[in-house]
């Protein structure tokens, strides 16, 4: 079973954390932008004007060198469900920083997600396929650290 | 009809968003892990390995247009429901997808997982 060691725990974070910071800034650009007219979706593009969309966009950039290279060394059945912490804490912030009310159903919500993410981080990052190519085959043994 | 038009977004946000997440693992899959091809080849082998893979650049039209509808969404409706929403149904989507054209091991764990965070992501979303 593949592990992951402290560098690649850090690149699932940084996922994690462009990920969060990228979407804040589209929604706070596009709430000055405005609503789009559906029959002129092509004003979405003025949107890139926008300073928020801007640095939504850079932040998605960091997020997307991130992701390639989790995803180089994981499967997507992993990264995805393992970078959900995301939300939970979104919901921390707004409940411990921006006193923000989080009802019971959030709880709920947020013990569902640390479960789920425990679940798959508890298991192995890769399906091994004999087509992988050298790399894996030279650093794939019982419980090694990756 | 603005709740209609959201949901349209939301749908193609999803099968765009899946479509582009499993065509980018299939490139970085044949690629390998980039920490060791970096350590062995360099970081400049690194960039001209990655941008050799045709199925990253058909990943990366499909999140453009991820990308895009989701903006759209973003200004018909609030974050709290186009992100969780696009989300969940991402996670259910991107599993099927890894499942049957990546042939990843997504074993009982891993559903399990993916349905735990599904549901709680919805849950998120209510006040």
């Amino acid at each position: 079973m593949r592990i992951l060691n402290a560098r690649k725990y850090l690149v699932l974070l940084a996922v994690v954390i462009f990920g969060s910071i990228g979407d804040s800034f589209l929604s706070r650009g596009m709430k000055q932008v405005g609503a789009i007219d559906v029959h002129h979706l092509a004003h979405v593009f003025a949107a890139l004007g926008n300073l928020w969309v801007l640095l939504g966009i850079f932040s998605l950039l960091a997020f997307m060198a991130s992701y390639m290279t989790a995803l180089s060394f994981a499967d997507l059945t992993y990264v995805l469900p393992a970078t959900a912490i995301g939300y939970v804490n979104m919901a921390l912030i707004s409940r411990f920083w921006l006193h923000e009310h989080v009802s019971l159903t959030r709880w709920a919500g947020i013990v569902l997600i640390v479960v789920g993410v425990g679940l798959v981080a508890g298991g192995p990052s890769r399906t091994e396929h004999p087509a992988d190519g050298e790399a894996l085959a030279e650093t794939e043994t019982s419980g090694e650290r990756v | 009809m603005r709740t209609l038009y959201t949901w349209i977004c939301i749908a193609f946000t999803v099968i765009a968003a899946a479509s582009g997440d499993v065509l980018i693992a299939l490139a970085m899959r044949r690629i390998g892990d980039l920490g060791d091809f970096r350590r062995k080849h360099g970081f400049l082998a690194v960039i001209a390995r990655v941008l050799s893979e045709s199925a990253l650049f058909g990943g990366v039209f499909f999140m453009a247009m991820a990308f895009f509808s989701n903006l759209v969404g973003l200004s018909w409706a609030d974050l709290s429901l186009m992100g969780p929403a696009s989300a969940a149904l991402t996670f259910v989507t991107n599993a099927l997808g890894a499942k049957f054209f990546l042939h990843e091991n997504v074993d009982k764990r891993r559903w399990i997982a993916t349905i735990f965070v599904c549901v709680g992501v919805i849950l998120l979303t209510r006040t």
